[in-house]
């Protein structure tokens, strides 16, 4: 039975109830939204003198109306100790979303922590520690000083490189600015940590390296941008599913004919019907969205073989190019090895058709979409979007910089209607000082599985979902800890030299100390000694920009659950009990390095951060972004004047690109085929592809999801879309239980027939707790350590009918239809 | 003309300019607005009992049009042709809805090929034959469902809703 939440009215914002700036927690897009807190004790009426809208509210309200929330948009929560009412609801004054909401931030404040309604009691409230064969609760002083006894002791003996970290390094939830600080300083500042890597790849490094050393960072241009473009090239993104009101609000309008912007902003040429390509190999719903909007014939969707882009990608530069379809003054101003990359370049259209799968007509077409001249002769403007199926697929780095030599190449870049850009899954929030290892950078989680570092700090990352060979990963890491584990339970806890002592002996047998900072238990913090309870946005002030650059103070707006504390106050602290520990050792020379870190809270550092440090940071403080409530600026800021921050539209406007010399770069990205040993010989072996990624309902990893009830009512299990055709051969129905292996290892997952999708071409969800598609990834990277996801083939059968719960679900297509 | 008839979609004009239902040519039965008796507070909302139909005017798959719990608020009444859930009448598979899309407020109009109510705003879907779950949408909540009773003479009444309707914070209009 579909789940109901039997509410059929909600109480009213008041007139005086307080309202708080919140830009979404979830996504890049980082849609603006208003909290309202109010009494629990009162609460406003349906008349417009009653409540907060200063409408009648006993009247039905229209479409779009600003003046309604749903039940997942009310709850109550704790402000200052106290029980108060909170409505977090879109805003209709943000440029970004115009008051639209996801299914996924639309829940926000369904998914905080609530006594009262007891909503999200999953959160972790003490620290809690392995004492007596089980984790504990326990005091922040006696969890730091454990952890810091170890930590300094390990640094002792094996020197820095003995710390392993994983740490977040975006913006929103478990992240922003305060926090990417926080742990900078103390990892990068304090210490020189080489061996740590970010939450959803096994090293530090950049997901698009690439277009950052042609000099064209990846976040160059404003969503307008894509009410503006005559074309659209979208790659490896599934916009309406993962960046929802980006798609919505800036795409949707321009495929629908809107002209109000292009007419005042780009008069004097022709504005055509805009037009859109996909390069995916499956077909998404944000594929049959444009389809209803813009008419299938102004939509062109690519299937290509999976992991093929580049070919794609050279042989529209080289057909454009053959053409003159390049922007040559640009090229000549702008750039430099235009002619180079071309040579070396040069792939004929029927070569990257064999490669790619594609006819030659469509590869034709799309490169006509993208750069033919438009009627009278102007330059076509095109915007370049890309995301996880790039950023995951074969070949990243050469493939990265095909897709921008394209952009260079037809000068669109800096330019409105135009942009390279990724799409973005988390908002952005990186300070930090300069990381101090090599490129390329270690790969982190295979040092740990070959028994290396004795203590791994974990900052709101779950390698259990979101690592590549995790089957193998998770076997040796849970021996590793329970090494120590089981030292620890062998020694009474209040004796502490003992306790410490006994720690170290296991970590020289091979053993790990492990520390999860999360929000919630993950399902590597089933393997740690030790769970620091962290605060999320809103229960903490918390800046991020999102994927136009757009800077925004969240504010906060609730008391964090327990005793939690947001992330950079946690470093400080653990900042503050390595210097003790550290001087107790006679080491002051080691325990100086630790100064500075004297933060009461999270504006201390974001303005020792953020505002010192970051590109524009000096005119940003907490006082001028809530001045500039939900719009906020757009990075980097430029100065302050007549009380308001001035920002950056578009990066490299001027021509002006981040090189040394200023001149963006083409790049030579010759095709070679599945770049990670043992791709294809994978993809021979195996029957199916196993594509992947993520649920318009689940936001990330499910770490709030998993506990939601309309989102598990929905999905009860992680689903992988099958054709029905292959279903039949593998004596599959709706909702079986499958199990997808091959020779890295296997997980589950719950079959959902899917007609659109390709034969012996599955897709499952990418790091859901239930069923965890990097069981089956190959331990395969790139030479920058960038994981290859996509690329994963295994074979499929049945382990189970349909249970109880998935015969309840609807296995209906997704696909609207007019 | 067929086509046309099968469609809820009462169309985004009509409903943006807050018209009643009478205006807009509705089928049989609609409601005369019943305001429950100012009484004693009660933990629950009261809702009218409003006759919406008889079994006789539903015909397999094609969409009456009805409206709950006032005129202001569009629905429709479905005869499924198999038992679903909270399907009421002799084959258990008579179901109300809201069709007020529950994201943002447009008009949902029915795919009787499927037995979806689905949104021309953001293309969100509702399944008609599983207590109109989502089955993909922008919605957070499944879409609101009317609590059904038919009594002996084959009379079909609408006794309340499951979830809250969009752009009302009562379902009950209280003024």
């Amino acid at each position: 039975m579909t789940f109901k939440r039997h509410i059929g009215r909600l109480p009213i914002i008041p007139t005086d109830a307080k309202e708080h700036n919140v830009t979404c927690q979830f996504c890049i897009v980082g849609c603006g939204y208003k909290a309202y807190t109010w009494d629990i004790n009162q609460q406003g009426g349906p008349a417009p003198s009653q409540n907060k809208f200063g409408v009648d509210l006993s009247k039905q309200q229209d479409a779009m109306t600003a003046n309604w929330y749903a039940p997942s948009m009310y709850n109550i929560v704790k402000q200052d100790g106290k029980d108060v009412h909170i409505v977090i609801k879109p805003d209709h004054d943000c440029v970004v979303n115009s008051g639209l909401g996801s299914i996924r931030g639309a829940r926000m404040a369904e998914e905080s922590f609530s006594e009262a309604r007891s909503t999200q009691q999953q959160r972790l409230t003490e620290p809690m520690v392995w004492r007596y064969g089980q984790m504990q609760p326990t005091s922040w002083d006696d969890a730091l000083d454990l952890v810091a006894r170890v930590t300094a002791a390990v640094i002792d003996s094996q020197g820095e490189d003995g710390l392993f970290v994983s740490a977040f390094d975006h913006g929103g939830a478990g992240g922003g600015y305060e926090n990417t600080w926080g742990t900078g300083k103390l990892y990068f500042g304090a210490m020189k940590i080489k061996n740590i890597r970010i939450h959803n790849r096994p090293a530090y490094n950049s997901e698009v390296h690439a277009t950052r050393d042609m000099g064209v960072g990846e976040l160059n241009n404003c969503y307008e941008d894509a009410e503006l473009a005559d074309t659209i090239v979208a790659v490896g993104t599934n916009a309406l599913e993962t960046q929802t009101n980006y798609f919505l609000n800036h795409w949707v309008p321009n495929l629908r004919g809107s002209m109000d912007k292009k007419n005042a902003q780009l008069s004097g040429e022709a504005h055509p019907p805009t037009r859109i390509i996909f390069v995916d190999p499956r077909r998404t719903v944000t594929v049959n969205a444009c389809e209803v909007e813009a008419g299938k014939d102004k939509v062109l969707h690519l299937p290509i073989n999976s992991g093929t882009d580049l070919a794609l990608f050279n042989a529209w530069l080289t057909y454009i190019a053959e053409k003159g379809w390049v922007d040559r003054d640009f090229i000549a101003a702008s750039t430099k090895d235009f002619d180079k990359a071309v040579a070396a370049n040069k792939t004929s259209l029927e070569d990257a058709a064999k490669i790619t799968g594609l006819s030659v007509d469509d590869i034709r077409k799309a490169a006509e979409w993208i750069a033919e001249p438009k009627d009278g002769g102007a330059r076509r403007r095109t915007m370049f979007a890309y995301e996880k199926g790039l950023i995951w697929g074969n070949d990243n780095y050469r493939t990265n910089g095909a897709l921008v030599n394209v952009a260079l190449a037809t000068g669109n870049i800096g330019r409105p209607g135009g942009g390279c850009v990724r799409m973005g899954g988390h908002q952005e929030g990186y300070v930090r000082p300069d990381y101090p290892g090599g490129k390329p950078a270690p790969y982190v989680d295979k040092l740990l599985l070959e028994g290396k570092g004795g203590v791994h700090h974990i900052w709101a990352c779950d390698h259990y979902k979101t690592t590549l060979n995790a089957d193998k990963f998770k076997q040796n890491y849970k021996k590793r800890t329970d090494l120590v584990k089981d030292a620890m339970s062998s020694v009474p806890y209040g004796d502490q030299k003992a306790m410490v002592a006994a720690i170290l002996a296991a970590i020289g047998k091979g053993g790990l100390f492990a520390v999860d900072v999360d929000i919630v238990p993950t399902k590597i913090g089933q393997a740690c000694q030790v769970w620091l309870p962290a605060a999320t946005a809103g229960e903490m002030n918390l800046t991020s920009m999102n994927g136009e650059r757009r800077l925004r103070l969240t504010e906060r707006y609730m008391d964090p659950p327990g005793q939690s504390l947001p992330d950079c106050i946690i470093a400080a602290r653990l900042a503050n009990n390595l210097e003790r520990v550290f001087r107790e050792m006679g080491k002051s020379d080691v325990a100086d390095k630790f100064k500075g870190f004297d933060w009461k809270t999270e504006e201390d550092a974001f303005m020792d951060g953020y505002h010192a440090n970051a590109k524009g940071g000096e005119f940003v403080t907490y006082d001028r972004l809530r001045a500039m409530g939900t719009n906020g600026v757009q990075e980097p800021a430029t100065g302050f004047e007549n009380g308001k921050l001035a920002g950056t539209k578009r990066l490299f406007s001027n021509g002006k690109f981040g090189t040394k010399d200023g001149k963006a770069t083409f790049m030579a990205t010759q095709w070679r085929g599945f770049e990670a040993p043992g791709k294809e010989e994978e993809s021979k072996k195996f029957a199916f592809l196993i594509n992947n990624g993520r649920a318009n309902h689940v936001w990330q990893s499910a770490y709030l999801d998993q506990d939601e009830d309309l989102v598990t009512d929905r999905y009860p299990y992680p689903y992988i879309q099958v054709n029905p055709e292959d279903m039949k051969d593998l004596g599959l129905s709706a909702g079986d239980l499958v199990e997808i292996h091959n020779d890295n290892g296997a997980t589950q997952a719950m079959a959902y027939p899917t007609p659109t999708a390709r034969r012996k071409q599955a897709f499952m969800l990418f790091a859901y707790p239930m069923g965890v598609m990097g069981n089956v990834v190959s331990a395969g990277v790139n030479e920058l350590i960038i994981p290859n996801y996509k690329q994963t083939w295994a074979d499929i059968r049945k382990i189970a009918s349909a249970p109880g719960a998935a015969r309840g679900t609807s296995f209906k297509s997704w696909e609207y239809k007019a | 003309m067929k086509r046309c008839d099968r469609k809820v979609d009462i169309g985004r004009r009509w409903f943006l300019s807050g018209a009643g239902v009478a205006a807009a040519g509705a089928a049989a039965a609609t409601v005369i607005p019943n305001r429950a008796e100012a009484g004693p507070q009660l933990a629950r909302l009261s809702y009218p009992s409003n006759r919406l139909a008889s079994v006789g005017d539903l015909k397999p798959n094609e969409p009456l049009q009805v409206a709950y719990p006032d005129a202001d608020a569009p629905g429709v009444l479905l005869k499924l042709g198999s038992k679903v859930p909270g399907g009421v009448g002799p084959g258990g598979d008579i179901v109300g809805f809201t069709t007020i899309c529950p994201h943002k407020g447009f008009p949902l109009g029915y795919n009787s090929s499927d037995k979806t109510l689905n949104c021309s705003g953001h293309y969100s879907r509702f399944d008609c034959e599983n207590g109109g779950q989502e089955i993909w949408g922008h919605a957070t909540q499944n879409l609101p469902q009317y609590y059904l009773r038919v009594d002996a003479k084959g009379d079909i009444y609408a006794e309340g809703v499951d979830e809250l309707i969009y752009g009302r914070l009562s379902n009950v209009l209280e003024g």
